[in-house]
């Protein structure tokens, strides 16, 4: 297992490294200038002079594998630099929203579970009775409905009907449990019935397959309870791919959600990361699309671990 | 729209501008206390006004700051100078000298004194900025020759030419006044740090988040400011924002709402809600790239204008975008713009527009594209008000049998192919942050002056005349430079096509008092001035 682990760390390396060239070039090729951007833009005095100095002082005029040369130091370093744009240090820029955003994906991510794993488990042993049904209508529409649609919705609801807004500035769970979670659950529940819908389908077609499975006919035969055999043998075996559903939405969430964060005014990593290429931030886009991969490879290689855990023909491999 | 909500919209426009055309003395009495919450829709990228150019730097940071000049908060039309830091002035009979006696007692908020070397460093940093220095109105003091302090109270300006809009330069909501001994040690340290003489001390930056400031219990205009405090919020998105003064969470966005969001929340709100209006110191122009055929011809370029029927679109755009008023090259209503009956002589600008749009086929036809022609119309990609306007100026075209494509780019992408000339014809903006001339024409002199003449043509004449207005010191003589000015581009030369003036529209919760509305959404916002009534 060890050996596993070591080896899987080893392959992150040429991953990220991948995406670091990917990143950094793609930037370059899309148009448009920071330097420009901020200060030409519609000012008739911007001198091409000014302009020069600036586009010198980031580091603009040195050549391309100067630049990525010098950034890539930087990562072995830990160092991501500072934002183009404001000057301060990246790592800065996104711990100020990393703790929202995780805590957005958290509230989402128990939400989802919360409702998807029963209601799946329930539409499987009642499957083609109303009760499923009524699951597949709720999940159906769960994925049809866009999250930020359903922002909206709260939003306008709770304006119309109780004339009251979520806060529009976060407020740390430790420094105000209250008030973060008048913010936080109305985003979080509007993502939450989405990432619900896809692991609740996930968990039904899982549970069935499982459930036509000998060993569970076997159990049946027995004669186990119907609870035993569910929990013991049937849903654990099923939550594999539910585990992979919910794992890769959640790395999705850490940097995914521009619009429902828009719709909220929340301070998160997916309107930084929007605001960055817009404006042709190339450190902070880069370390940001960094951090997303790394979250992503991270999260895998944890249900990689995880599926050795639930299933022990994987560990034994 | 119902009859309900044009009433109420009506009663709110109504009661905005009562409160508008009352004068001061008998409004209510300022009341002290309480906190401004205002929603700011961009954030700034430093602290240091001398080096950026965004409103979204002015909103929440002016408050911390005075400017030697200011332009009046009570005047509508944002052209009038008055007193700042600076609290006298001299001008020589030749224009080139300015004296200025600074106020006595004026504190930074520190507790030191500010004095005459404060400025000059200051205006030393935005004039003649040291290498690897940034200050992006340089271009704007070309003229000056010298700063000098030979007193603690007064601060001199020595100019190479006489220049008609000097005052007004020193009352830029940007030019705000620095420590010289902070300056001395660290010249970028304002890019992080706020230390002013302001109104408002400074208590906190989230990014991404807030902004907060609170009283300066020391100011030395004794009285103000009245407001315990004040908070800037962040918000990108306009849907946000109408939310957020509907709901009452934020009193107001000073730069301004579309005319939908507008009716939306006097819907809402009804009494509750006060809406100022303005012309807005921002056009929606057309570019036309002269180095590419057929717009080299100013036939072509003429037919463009002529085709615009522009006081039906300001009836009609006026209700779904922020546009409304037909506009030459300055914003009605304000000391420079042509007066309507006059500007009605300029090509397009005609009430008949039969006959306008005879003349363009005739012009089209003189120059050999008797059928018309077709090109692509590069739109910014931004919905207020390019979106309609773009819709609109295709439609009008086509009356004349010109086919144009649009194709919207993205926002930051638009700068970068206007300043590359990758485009044919293009809609073009810019926002000034002052109502003045010198600032409102530069963008059209020759290509050779202005790096942001997207027509990219060289006019000397137009040069001249702008050098022309820019120093003529009477009034009614720079009035004639700026007429023939905007005669020349817009209708000898047809060199740019000016639409419609964009309009502002600010709807605020009816507690917030003593804040004016103007044409620049980048002045009026120190905000010494304005109280909470509840």
């Amino acid at each position: 297992m060890a050996k596993y682990i070591v080896k899987r760390l080893l392959l992150m390396i040429p991953t990220l490294l991948g995406v670091a060239v990917l990143i950094f070039f793609l930037m370059r090729v899309v148009p448009g200038d920071i330097v420009e951007l901020r200060f030409a833009g519609e000012s008739a005095f911007a001198q091409k002079e000014n302009l020069d100095k600036e586009r010198a002082r980031l580091g603009l005029d040195r050549p391309l594998w100067e630049q990525f040369l010098t950034w890539m130091l930087g990562i072995v370093r830990l160092d991501f630099g500072t934002s183009m744009w404001t000057g301060a240090p990246i790592m800065e820029e996104i711990k100020l929203r990393a703790a929202l955003s995780f805590q957005l994906a958290v509230m989402a991510t128990i939400i989802a579970v919360v409702l998807a794993i029963p209601l799946g488990v329930v539409a499987a042993l009642k499957q083609d009775t109303w009760v499923d049904y009524a699951v597949r209508i709720f999940s159906i529409a769960g994925l049809a409905t866009p999250s930020f649609w359903l922002g909206i919705v709260f939003i306008l609801l709770l304006l119309i009907v109780f004339k009251w807004l979520p806060p529009m500035v976060y407020t740390p769970f430790w420094v105000n449990p209250w008030q973060n979670m008048l913010q936080l659950i109305w985003p979080a529940l509007a993502v939450g019935y989405r990432y619900s819908a896809v692991a609740t389908r996930m968990t039904r077609s899982a549970m069935l397959e499982v459930l036509r499975e000998d060993y569970i006919r076997t159990a049946r035969a027995k004669g186990l309870w119907l609870k035993l055999i569910l929990s013991r043998h049937a849903l654990k075996n099923a939550m594999l791919p539910v585990l992979t559903v919910i794992a890769l939405e959640f790395a999705f969430l850490m940097g995914g959600l521009v619009v429902t964060e828009q719709v909220f005014n929340l301070n998160g990593l997916g309107m930084l990361f929007v605001e960055s290429v817009a404006r042709r931030d190339y450190t902070l886009t880069q370390a940001l699309v960094m951090l997303v991969a790394f979250v992503f490879i991270f999260v895998n290689f944890t249900v990689d671990l995880m599926y050795a855990w639930l299933d022990p023909r994987i560990r034994f491999r | 729209m119902s009859g309900l909500t044009r009433m109420l919209r009506l009663i709110a426009i109504l009661s905005g501008v009562a409160v508008l055309v009352t004068p001061a003395g008998a409004q209510d009495r300022p009341r002290s206390g309480g906190e401004l919450i205002f929603a700011v829709p961009s954030e700034m990228p430093s602290y240091d006004g001398h080096r950026e150019g965004t409103f979204g730097m002015v909103h929440p940071l002016a408050p911390h700051y005075n400017t030697l000049l200011r332009v009046d908060p009570n005047d509508r039309t944002g052209t009038k100078i008055v007193s700042d830091l600076a609290e006298s002035w001299t001008v020589s009979a030749d224009g080139r000298v300015y004296i200025l006696k600074l106020r006595r007692g004026v504190k930074f908020h520190d507790g030191s004194e500010m004095t005459s070397r404060d400025v000059k460093a200051s205006y030393d940093k935005i004039v003649f900025p040291p290498p690897g220095v940034g200050s992006i109105r340089k271009g704007q003091y070309t003229n000056v020759e010298a700063i000098e302090a030979p007193d603690a109270s007064t601060i001199v300006f020595r100019l190479k030419w006489p220049q008609a809009s000097f005052l007004a330069s020193l009352a830029s909501p940007y030019n705000w006044i620095y420590k010289a001994e902070i300056l001395a040690k660290d010249v970028r340290w304002y890019e992080k740090n706020i230390m002013g003489t302001g109104p408002f001390l400074f208590v906190e930056h989230v990014k991404g988040s807030h902004w907060v400031g609170k009283k300066n219990p020391n100011y030395w205009d004794k009285g103000k400011p009245y407001l315990d405090g004040y908070r800037a919020i962040f918000m990108k998105d306009s849907a946000a924002q109408v939310a957020a003064v509907r709901a009452e969470r934020a009193h107001i966005q000073f730069r301004g709402f579309s005319p939908a969001e507008r009716d939306s929340l006097v819907s809402a709100l009804g009494r509750k809600i006060t809406v100022q209006e303005s012309a807005w110191d921002c056009a929606a122009w057309v570019a036309m790239n002269q180095e590419r055929k057929p717009f080299d011809d100013k036939r072509v370029r003429r037919a463009l204008t002529l085709a615009l029927d522009r006081h039906q679109a300001s009836q009609a755009l006026s209700r779904i975008a922020v546009v409304k008023e037909v506009a030459g090259v300055q914003v009605p209503g304000t000391p420079y713009a042509t007066p309507p009956d006059e500007l009605e002589k300029l090509a397009g600008y005609g009430r008949d527009i039969k006959k306008s749009r005879a003349e363009a086929r005739r012009l089209l036809r003189e120059a050999g594209v008797p059928d018309g022609f077709s090109f692509t119309f590069t739109n910014r990609g931004l919905p207020m008000p390019y979106e309609p306007v773009g819709v609109w100026l295709i439609d009008q075209w086509r009356q004349i049998g010109l086919n144009a494509t649009m194709a919207t780019i993205e926002a930051s992408q638009h700068v970068t192919e206007l300043r590359a000339g990758n485009f044919t014809v293009s809609s073009d903006a810019q926002c000034g942050y002052q109502v003045e001339p010198d600032l409102d024409l530069a963008k059209f002199q020759s290509k050779e002056i202005s790096h942001n003449n997207y027509g990219r043509y060289t006019d000397k004449v137009l040069d001249e005349l702008y050098q022309k207005q820019s120093r003529a010191l009477d009034p009614e003589e720079r009035k004639r430079y700026v007429r023939e000015f905007e005669r020349r581009l817009l209708d000898e030369q047809a060199h740019t096509v000016i639409t419609l003036q964009w309009h502002r529209i600010v709807p605020h919760s009816a507690k917030v008092r003593g804040w004016t509305i103007t044409p620049s959404h980048y002045l009026n916002q120190q905000l010494d001035t304005v109280w909470l009534s509840e």
